[in-house]
Order: C-alpha cells, then sequence, then structure tokens
C-alpha cells in the first residue's frame, strides 16, 4: 500500500472505533462545554471580550488534551502498539494517522464549543475561525507525538499535560494575538520535527 | 582536560570574576550597585542556553549516530541547563525586585522565556523518570530534547508578540553598549559560568558512570 493508503487505513481505523465505542469525543464536548460554563462563573462582570477570547483558548487546549490523552490508551492497554509497529508500513503513517484522527474529533469538538462560545459569550469572527483551525493542525501533530511517549511512562494520563502544556504556551499567544503567520510557522516547524521524530519515540530497542 | 584541572581553572576564573565584577567594573550611572547583578545574570543565562543546546547536540548524536554514551551526556547537560536557568530565574527576579519594585514582570521577555523553558525541562525530568531505563527511553528523552531546542526560538518570537518591550537591551544589532571595562569584565564572567558549567558537567556525569559501572558489578557479582 501506499504512504498515503496506510495513513488513511490508520486514521479510518481511529475513527471507526470511535464511532462504535464513543469513548473520547462526547466526553470532549461535555468537557468543552462545561468549561466554558464554568469560566462564565470565574470571570467578573463585564470583563469583556478580550478575556473571554483568552478563556476560549484555554478551554479548547484542555478539551485537546483530553482527546489526546485518550489516543494511544487502546494501543497500550491491548499491546497493539507492538502489532502496529510490527505492520509493513513507514511508522511515521502511524502518527499521521493518529494525528488525523484526533484532528477530526476536536474539529468536532470546535464545531459545538465555538458556537456555545458565541452564545455564552460574544461572536467568533472569521480570524479567529481561522486561527483555531491552524492551532488544531500544531496542537494535534505535536500532541500525539507527546501522546505517544506519554503512554509508555508509569504516570501516564499525568505526564501528557506536563509535557505538552510548556509547548503550548506560543500557540495559546498567537491563538490570542490573532498571529495567523505566527501560528503557521508554529505547525510547519513542528509537524516536520514531529514526523521525522516518530519512529524512534515507538521504535523498542 | 582533567577534572581537577577543570575544577581549578574554573575556580580561578570565577574569583576573578567576582573581584572584577565588584571592583574593576565602573558603578553604572543610573542603577548604581544593583548593576553588578548583570555580570551573574546575563553569563548565568547564556551558560543556560549552552547547557541546552549542548543537550540538545547530544540527543542529535544519539538520534543519528547512536552514540553509546550520548543519552547520559544529554541527560546530565540539561540537568546542569535547569540548575543554571533557576539561577538565571532568581537573579533576574532579584534585579527586577530592585530596579522595578516588583519581584515578577511579564514584561520582561528574557524572565518568561526562562520560566517557559523551566517548564518544559522539568517535564523532561517527569519523563525520564516515569519511563523505565532503556533504549526506548533515551530515544524519547533525545526527542524531547530536540524539540526544547526549537522551542527556544519559537517562545521568544511568542513572547516578543505578546507584550510590549521594557527589557534593557544591552547587546542590539549595533554591538555590546558597554564601556571597555564592563565588557571586559562581562567576558570573564560569562567564560567563568562556561567554565563552571564545564566543571559541573564532567563530575556529574564522572558520578553518573561511576554509578551505572558499579551497578553492573554488583549485578555481575549477585
Amino acid at each position: 500500500m501506499s504512504y498515503a493508503g496506510d495513513v488513511a487505513a490508520l486514521a479510518r481505523k481511529d475513527l471507526l472505533l470511535e464511532l462504535r465505542a464513543k469513548e473520547t469525543l462526547p466526553s470532549m464536548l461535555l468537557f468543552v462545554v462545561s468549561a466554558l460554563a464554568i469560566f462564565h462563573f470565574a470571570l467578573p462582570r463585564g470583563a469583556g471580550h478580550g478575556a473571554a477570547s483568552g478563556l476560549l483558548w484555554v478551554s479548547l487546549v484542555f478539551t485537546a488534551l483530553l482527546g489526546l490523552t485518550r489516543a494511544f490508551v487502546a494501543e497500550r492497554e491491548q499491546g497493539m502498539f507492538d502489532a502496529l509497529v510490527l505492520a509493513p508500513c513507514d511508522r511515521s503513517a502511524i502518527w499521521l494517522g493518529k494525528s488525523i484522527a484526533v484532528f477530526v474529533f476536536l474539529v468536532c469538538a470546535e464545531v459545538v464549543a465555538l458556537p456555545a462560545f458565541g452564545a455564552f459569550f460574544s461572536a467568533v469572527d472569521g480570524r479567529t475561525v481561522a486561527a483555531v483551525a491552524l492551532a488544531d493542525v500544531g496542537i494535534c501533530t505535536v500532541g500525539t507525538l507527546f501522546g505517544a511517549m506519554a503512554v509508555a511512562g508509569r504516570a501516564r494520563e499525568l505526564l501528557l499535560p506536563l509535557l505538552f502544556l510548556p509547548m503550548a504556551i506560543p500557540i495559546v499567544v498567537g491563538g490570542v494575538g490573532g498571529y495567523l503567520w505566527f501560528l503557521a510557522l508554529y505547525d510547519v516547524l513542528f509537524t516536520v520535527l514531529a514526523w521525522a521524530a516518530f519512529e524512534y519515540v515507538v521504535a523498542e530497542a | 582536560m582533567k577534572l581537577p584541572t577543570l575544577a581549578a581553572v574554573s575556580t580561578a576564573l570565577l574569583g576573578l570574576a567576582i573581584a572584577l565584577a565588584f571592583f574593576y567594573a565602573p558603578t553604572d550611572a543610573n542603577q548604581g550597585l544593583s548593576q553588578r547583578i548583570f555580570y551573574f545574570h546575563v553569563p548565568l543565562a547564556f551558560t543556560a542556553y549552552a547547557c541546552f543546546g549542548w543537550g540538545a547536540w547530544k540527543a542529535l548524536l544519539h538520534l543519528w549516530k547512536g552514540d553509546p554514551g550520548a543519552d547520559l551526556e544529554s541527560y546530565v547537560a540539561i540537568h546542569q541547563g535547569v540548575i543554571f536557568g533557576s539561577l538565571t530565574l532568581l537573579t533576574g527576579s532579584i534585579w527586577a525586585r530592585i530596579s522595578w519594585g516588583v519581584w515578577w514582570s511579564w514584561s520582561e521577555d528574557q524572565l518568561v522565556l526562562f520560566l517557559v523553558l523551566f517548564l518544559f525541562y522539568c517535564a523532561y525530568f517527569m519523563l525520564r523518570f516515569s519511563v523505565d531505563p532503556g533504549p526506548a527511553r533515551a530515544n524519547m528523552c533525545a526527542v524531547y530534547a530536540l524539540f526544547g531546542v526549537v522551542l527556544i526560538p519559537v517562545s521568544f518570537l511568542a513572547i516578543r508578540l505578546s507584550r510590549k518591550f521594557i527589557h534593557p537591551v544591552v547587546f542590539t544589532s549595533h554591538g555590546p553598549q558597554m564601556s571597555g571595562a564592563q565588557f571586559l569584565t562581562f567576558c570573564v564572567c560569562l567564560a567563568a559560568m562556561l567554565g563552571l558549567f564545564a566543571t559541573l558537567y564532567a563530575l556529574e556525569l564522572a558520578g553518573k558512570r561511576l554509578d551505572a559501572s558499579l551497578r553492573e558489578l554488583k549485578e555481575l557479582l549477585a
């Protein structure tokens, strides 16, 4: 099979699993809406659009973390990682397939979150939507790589936020400021790095 | 260079650096005595960058060439980097307190960058101590260390974008804005800090290697 075929098959596997088990996406949806509701009460009255848009980014990053934490759990718990590594495909295809699946989950969550944000706080403009879309790429590619690292550790769910949040600071800066070029730069830089590095993360010995 | 020689050289350099910083360099007209912390703060920061860079270089050697000792060397360099980085945060904080009356200033982007790096590299230790020792751990740590050096310029750019810029800029595109005596003191201080790093690095590495061979011996005897 070609590289694209491998990636598509792997992404399809994750999406199909989710479609049948419905484990990750409902919790992400519930989480993001609850987080926005909590932030409504955390903000002082009349805090304005600036404060609210900052909270949108916080809730998106944490929602993504929720999905990323779950991403490799099935692989580790059911020993699927070994099978995937043995499969006759490029190892980076595993990463790309998983990133695409996480990206789809995240976009689904945002399709609910952005209108909810518009209803709870203030309307979302096109620039924010573009920034969210660009940020998603960086979050999913870097997060998937770090997720694969985190499941190898004993701390697992605890480890991923620690690894990922410092990496997410530039994303939040770019997102809140609406610097689309900066988010694009981040995406390109770290996607290439993650793509090249994934092989080493899953290679056993 | 042997460890005792290295230690002696960096001790002498450190002594000279302290003497120059306190007695030779002229007192700053605006900031007075407190400006002298610059001779420690900035070399500490440079040294921390050097540590992280060296750690990433060793990580790259590990992934690329499969150099057997590179994983440990990368870890030790990053460990030293976190120590120098913490000292940078501390001295920067003291400077901010005296110059601006606050312990922490979000508008000082070097401080904020060091906070981000501090968080990032602390997570490196969490990763390292959470995964069982072996080639898989070595690979993951190396990948994480490489992400770190790419994160440094990206974060720096992000922080510059995010706030207005009031940190005193000493190094501009027109070269260092210092007098000759200040520059000499600064260079000696920088050399001293780098020497201190080299010594501590060699010392910790020697200790870790001794530890590893002791463990091997114990396993052979058991």
